[in-house]
C-alpha cells in the first residue's frame, strides 16, 4: 500500500506509537527471566515477552518501509531518545513484584485485544495481519494474568494485601489506554486503525469481571496520569533504554 | 553379598546378589529401566544426583545469558537470546520432571541447589562482561553440552534418555546460533574481532572442564559406565570436543589459546586429532568447591528469586485450596 501526505507521517507515527508499547513492555517482562517466582513463570513471562518483542518488530519494519527514509526497525528501536518514544507510561513503569507485573500486563492486555480486533476491520492489509496474530496471542496474555490477579487477590492475606498495591499503584495509569495522540487520531479518521477510546466498555468489563472474582475493588482516581503518547514519561523510561541501547550506543553503525 | 537398602516401588527389598545381576543383565540387554522397575539403590541415587545437578545446570545457566537480555544489541537478537535462556528453562523443567519420577521432589531439590548441597556445572560461575560471551556460550558452552547430551540419549534410565532427545534438538540449535553470533563478530570490525578473541580466551578453558577430571581421577566414572548412564568417559568427550571445535574457530579467524595446540596425526587410532595443554585443574576444583569468580552471585539471584517467590506459590496453593472447598460447599448445597 502507499499512502499520501498527511496520513503517511501519521500511519509512520502510529506504527512507531504501537511499537513502542510492545516493544518497552516486552523489555519489562524480559527483564523477569530466571528471576520468576516459579519455572513455570520463568517460562510464561518470557512467552509474553517474545510475543510483544515479535510485534514490536513487525510494527517497527513496517513503520521504516513505508517511511522509504532509509532507517532500519532496529534504528527506530534503539537510536532515538526518551522524549521520542510515544510508549503509554503504562507499559515502562517498573515490574515491582510479581502482582504489579501480571497486573500490568493484564491492563494492557485487555485494551489491546480489542483494539487489534477491532482493527481487523480496517484498511491496512499489512497491519490487519499483525492484529490477527495479537488478538490470539493477547487473549492467552488475559487468561493467564487473569488467572494470576484472581489467585493472589483471592489467595493468602500477604498477596491479597499486594495485589490491592499493585492495583493502587497502576490504576493512575490506565486512563491513557483509551487516549489516541494526535498521529492516531488521523488513522482512526482514515480508517487505518481502530479508536483506542472506544475499548474502553470492554476493558472495563473484562477488568471488572476478574476484579470480582479477586476480591478487588476498581478505584475511583482522582488523578490519572498520562503524557506517554506525547513523548513525556516518568522517570523509569531513560533507565531502560540506557540499558536497551547500550549495545547500539556504545558500538554504533556496527553489524550484530 | 548382601546390601541392605529400599528399592524404591520395586517389590523387593533387599538387593540380593541374584537381583544385582537380574538388573544387570536387562542394562546389558540395552532393556530401559522405567521408573517403577525396581533398580538396586545406588543406581537410584546416582541418577537423582546426576539429573539433579543438570536440572540445575539449566536453571542456573539461564543466569549469565539472561544479563545480556535486556541489553542485547538487535531486536533480532534479543529474541533469539529471549528463546535461548527459555528453552533452558524448559530443560530444566523436563529434567526436575525426570528426577521427579524417581522420587524427588522439586522443591527438595531445589532447597539442596540453594543449600549449596548439590551442584551444577562451574561453567556458570564465570561472568559475561560482553556481548560476545554470549555467541561464545552457544558455540563452546552448548557445544560441550551436545558432546556429554548426545550420548545420554541411549542412557538406560528411559525418563533421562528420553528428555535428552528433546534437549538434544534444542542444544545444536543454540550451539549453531551462537557459532553464527560469534561469526559476525569475527567477520566485523577490529573491535568486535577484538571482543571475540577475548571472549575465547576467556571461555576456552572452562569450556574443557566442562567434562570433568580426568578418567584417572573420576570417582564416579566407572560404575555408570557399567550401567551405561555414561557410554564415554570424561576424556574421550573433552577429546571429541577439541577436534570438532578447533577447526570451526579455524574457519573464522580466532585463535584458540592454547600454545600446546597441535594436530597429531596418530591420535583417535590413526583418524587423528588434536594434543592440547594441560588444563589448570587447581583453578577447576577451586570453582567447583565455590571460589569461581561468580558462584556467590549465582547462588544469591536463585535465593532472591525463591524466596521473593514464596508468596506467590504460597497463595497460589492457598488459592487452588479454596476453590476445592467452595466446590464442596456448593456440591454439599444442591444435595
Ligand atoms: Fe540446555
Ligand atoms: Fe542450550
Amino acid at each position: 500500500m502507499t499512502y499520501a501526505q498527511p496520513i503517511k507521517t501519521a500511519f509512520v507515527e502510529t506504527l512507531i506509537t504501537l511499537g513502542d508499547d510492545h516493544l518497552i513492555l516486552g523489555h519489562r517482562l524480559s527483564e523477569w527471566c530466571g528471576h520468576a517466582p516459579m519455572l513455570e513463570e520463568d517460562l510464561s513471562l518470557p512467552n509474553m515477552a517474545l510475543d510483544l518483542l515479535g510485534q514490536a518488530n513487525n510494527l517497527y519494519s513496517y513503520a521504516a518501509e513505508l517511511e522509504g527514509e532509509g532507517r532500519s526497525e532496529d534504528d527506530i528501536a534503539f537510536l532515538r531518545n526518551a522524549r521520542q518514544y510515544r510508549n503509554l507510561l503504562l507499559v515502562e513503569r517498573p515490574n515491582g513484584d510479581f502482582a504489579h507485573t501480571v497486573l500490568r500486563q493484564l491492563y494492557f492486555a485487555a485494551a489491546m485485544q480489542p483494539f487489534w480486533q477491532a482493527t481487523l476491520n480496517c484498511s491496512d492489509e499489512r497491519l490487519n495481519g499483525f492484529a490477527g496474530k495479537a488478538v490470539k496471542e493477547l487473549a492467552t496474555h488475559i487468561r493467564h494474568c487473569g488467572e494470576w490477579v484472581i489467585r493472589l487477590g483471592d489467595g493468602t492475606d500477604e498477596s491479597a494485601q499486594r495485589m490491592r498495591k499493585a492495583v493502587e499503584e497502576l490504576h493512575i495509569y490506565t486512563d491513557e489506554l483509551f487516549q489516541p495522540n494526535a498521529a492516531m487520531r488521523i488513522c482512526v479518521e482514515a480508517g487505518l486503525i481502530a479508536d483506542p477510546a472506544a475499548q474502553r466498555d470492554i476493558w472495563n468489563t473484562t477488568i471488572a469481571t476478574i476484579f470480582k472474582d479477586a476480591f478487588l475493588q476498581v478505584p475511583e482516581i482522582a488523578f490519572p496520569q498520562q503524557g506517554g503518547r506525547e513523548g513525556l514519561h516518568t522517570e523509569a523510561l531513560g533507565h531502560l533504554l540506557s540499558e536497551l541501547q547500550y549495545m547500539q550506543r556504545t558500538y554504533p553503525g556496527m553489524t550484530w | 553379598m548382601y546390601s541392605q537398602g529400599l528399592i524404591g516401588s520395586g517389590s523387593e527389598n533387599e538387593e540380593s546378589e541374584a537381583f544385582l545381576a537380574r538388573f544387570q543383565a536387562r542394562i546389558d540387554a540395552e532393556e530401559k529401566i522405567e521408573p517403577n522397575d525396581a533398580m538396586p539403590l545406588a543406581y537410584r541415587k546416582t541418577l537423582i544426583r546426576q539429573i539433579g545437578q543438570h536440572a540445575h545446570s539449566e536453571i542456573v545457566g539461564m543466569l549469565p545469558e539472561g544479563n545480556w537480555i535486556t541489553r542485547a544489541p538487535t531486536l533480532r537478537r534479543k529474541m533469539a537470546l529471549l528463546a535461548k535462556v527459555q528453552d533452558e528453562g524448559g530443560h530444566g523443567l523436563y529434567l526436575y520432571s525426570a528426577a521427579e519420577t524417581l522420587g524427588v521432589s522439586r522443591e527438595e531439590m531445589t532447597e539442596e541447589l540453594l543449600s549449596g548441597r548439590a551442584k551444577y556445572s562451574s561453567i556458570f560461575n564465570y561472568p559475561t562482561p560482553t556481548w560476545a560471551d554470549i555467541g561464545m556460550i552457544g558455540w563452546l558452552v552448548d557445544g560441550a553440552a551436545i558432546m556429554n547430551q548426545v550420548p545420554l540419549c541411549r542412557c538406560s534410565f528411559g525418563p533421562y534418555a528420553r528428555a535428552m532427545v528433546r534437549v538434544c534438538r534444542e542444544e545444536s540449535f543454540h550451539q549453531r546460533q551462537g557459532y553464527e553470533i560469534v561469526m559476525t563478530l569475527a567477520e566485523g570490525t577490529d573491535e568486535q574481532k577484538e571482543m571475540a578473541q577475548d571472549s575465547l580466551n576467556r571461555w576456552w578453558w572452562p569450556a574443557l572442564m566442562m567434562f570433568g577430571p580426568h578418567d584417572a581421577d573420576s570417582s564416579n566414572s566407572d560404575q555408570s559406565m557399567l550401567w551405561k548412564i555414561k557410554r564415554f568417559t570424561n576424556d574421550e568427550l573433552r577429546q571429541k570436543f577439541v577436534d570438532a571445535t578447533v577447526p570451526q574457530a579455524e574457519k573464522i579467524g580466532l585463535k584458540i589459546p592454547d600454545p600446546d595446540l597441535k594436530w597429531n596425526p596418530e591420535k583417535n587410532d590413526g583418524a587423528g586429532g588434536y594434543d592440547f595443554g594441560a588444563l589448570d585443574w587447581d583453578e577447576f576444583w577451586r570453582v567447583v568447591k565455590g571460589g569461581g569468580p561468580m558462584n556467590r552471585d549465582r547462588i544469591a539471584a536463585r535465593k532472591a528469586a525463591w524466596e521473593n517467590g514464596r508468596w506467590v506459590r504460597e497463595a497460589a496453593l492457598a488459592h487452588a485450596a479454596k476453590r476445592e472447598e467452595r466446590a464442596a460447599t456448593a456440591k454439599v448445597a444442591a444435595e
